[in-house]
């Protein structure tokens, strides 16, 4: 096992931009429009950790550290943790209940309908997220867990679609998981059999009841 | 000590500890928002007023009957959010890197179809008669402010140079300079920034150049050293920096039309009834506020610019 700690600084680590946005809020150094800036730092943090989730199989696979799989579903659920954030955010705090607005807001805005579509994704893999879920579903868990791929996608489209002009910043994600996707379409293209049961070997010794979904 | 077994943690505990968090921080954020924010940004904006220091030099002007009475946007917010893309398309960044934006020496050429072409001196147009407009700022991107403008009407400008009846619009031209506007070494817009005018909309009393804010000469990042403001109209109509003034025959292409010619038109009149091709025009946030309110149409000047729209269809002409 590695250091005992680990586990929890990275619990904790994955909260300090939580942390920083209710310090900033608290001392009001959010800038002259507070709520625009939660609803971007909670929506760019749902991607960094939609990324960091997709990047825990290529890592874990050229590094042969196959212990990180241990870190995935944390991840995972922080992504859908982060964007629970910007929903309610978004919900709460940018249009106030205002449930006739955002009904037509996720029908007639693109980019609020993908960015819907991501959030929605995401709430099946949160609910079967846990040990139990994971033994009833079986195989199936594992297909259900790619939804990850179309939500990852939705995410930076939804990212990209809101910028007004200059989108730069949503690109260089849009790059990324470009490359988080085709890695899995490299290994899958080139993959035998022997190659996968020696990659899964030591994620099942280390953590049965991990599913990879690699 | 606190996890004595970290590995131990069934993960289906992480979520609700994640909600118990979320839960919190909303009413953490909710309540900073509603009162300590604010509270605390106020009173920054007492005790801390140096930073108006930076703006410059106090102007001497007149009151206008054409000003709101609404509140206006503390000063730390006109000046630290701000879109112009000259400097950064971070709304936070333009505050930074303008601070050693020279606006002098700086002319402003009035040209085109006119009698007398001129080329006015910046120090000179402070001299003339100017007024406080306590204007209403609408965002296309759905945020407002109320602005204490310190400026003169557009039309004292215009009628010295004694347009020509061929003119029919204003185009207007900022300045081209990649090394003090940094944004302008990429082509995220195409450079210089040009803007226009119908003659009619370019001769409106309430349409003005700004030279100053809060009583003193223009911050950079706010366009200096002189601006345009046409307060019924979407913010990005007001062209900073402008260093020339032509009037034109046919109607100007604007930077923002020509980026994007299905989400900004010539005209972009504030509108509640025609949205933005990705996002509603029905309601704006004011900065400083927390619930939003409804969009005015022409931003509540209606009364003064109704008139100039009369049967055009707003929507094909937005």
């Amino acid at each position: 096992m590695k250091a005992k700690y680990l586990k929890p600084v990275v619990f904790l680590a994955c909260l300090v931009p939580l942390g920083r946005l209710a310090w900033n809020a608290y001392s009001s150094a959010l800038g002259a429009n507070p709520i625009q800036v939660i609803t971007w730092s909670t929506g760019t943090w749902t991607i960094v950790f939609l990324m960091v989730t997709l990047s825990v199989t290529p890592v874990r696979q050229l590094t042969k550290q196959y212990w990180l799989i241990q870190y995935r579903r944390m991840f995972g659920l922080f992504a859908f943790f982060y964007g629970c954030l910007h929903f309610v955010t978004y919900i709460w705090l940018d249009q106030f209940f205002d449930l006739h607005s955002i009904a037509k807001d996720v029908v007639k805005r693109k980019f609020i309908t993908v960015g819907f579509t991501a959030f929605v994704l995401m709430i099946p893999l949160a609910l079967t997220s846990t040990q139990r879920a994971i033994r009833w579903l079986g195989k199936r868990w594992q297909k259900l867990h790619r939804l990850i791929y179309v939500t990852a996608i939705a995410g930076v489209v939804h990212y990209i679609w809101l910028v007004k002009k200059d989108i730069r910043v949503p690109l260089i994600y849009a790059v990324i998981l470009g490359v988080l996707l085709l890695y899995r379409v490299i290994v899958r293209a080139t993959q035998h059999t022997p190659v996968q049961q020696r990659m899964d070997k030591p994620t099942t010794r280390i953590d049965r009841s991990t599913v990879a979904a690699d | 000590m606190l996890i004595k077994k970290p590995s131990d943690i069934p993960s289906a505990e992480i979520t609700p500890k994640g909600l118990y968090l979320n839960r919190r921080s909303f009413i953490a954020g909710a309540g900073a928002l509603a009162g300590v924010a604010l509270a605390a940004r106020q009173l920054s904006h007492i005790i801390a007023p140096s930073e108006k220091v930076i703006a410059g030099t106090k102007l001497d002007y007149g009151k206008s009957s054409y000003s709101t009475s609404e509140k206006e946007t503390p000063f730390n917010d006109i000046t630290h959010y701000n879109n112009y893309y000259e400097f950064s398309t971070d709304k936070y960044e333009p505050a930074d890197l303008a601070k050693n934006f020279n606006p002098r020496p700086w002319t402003i050429k009035v040209e085109g179809l006119v009698n007398k072409p001129k080329t006015f001196d910046v120090d000179a147009l402070l001299k003339k008669h100017l007024e406080e407009r306590i204007y209403r700022m609408r965002c296309v991107e759905g945020w407002s402010m109320v602005i204490p403008w310190i400026g003169f009407p557009l039309s004292a400008l215009l009628s010295e140079v004694e347009p020509i009846s061929k003119a029919k619009f204003v185009e207007f031209t900022s300045l081209h300079d990649p090394k003090r506007f940094p944004g302008q070494q990429r082509n995220v817009l195409e450079w210089p920034y040009v803007e226009g005018l119908r003659m009619d909309e370019a001769m409106h009393p309430l349409t003005i150049l700004a030279v100053g804010l809060y009583g003193e000469t223009l911050p950079n990042q706010d366009g200096a050293p002189v601006r345009l403001v046409v307060p019924w109209k979407y913010g990005f109509k007001g062209i900073k920096a402008i260093v020339d003034i032509k009037l034109v025959e046919k109607q100007p292409i604007s930077t923002w039309t020509k980026a994007a010619p299905n989400e900004y038109g010539f005209y972009s009149n504030v509108n509640p009834d025609v949205d933005h091709p990705r996002w509603s025009q029905a309601k704006e946030r004011r900065i400083g506020e927390f619930l939003k309110r409804p969009t005015l149409m022409y931003n509540g000047y209606g009364d003064q610019v109704a008139y100039m729209y009369n049967g055009m269809d707003l929507k094909k002409n937005f």
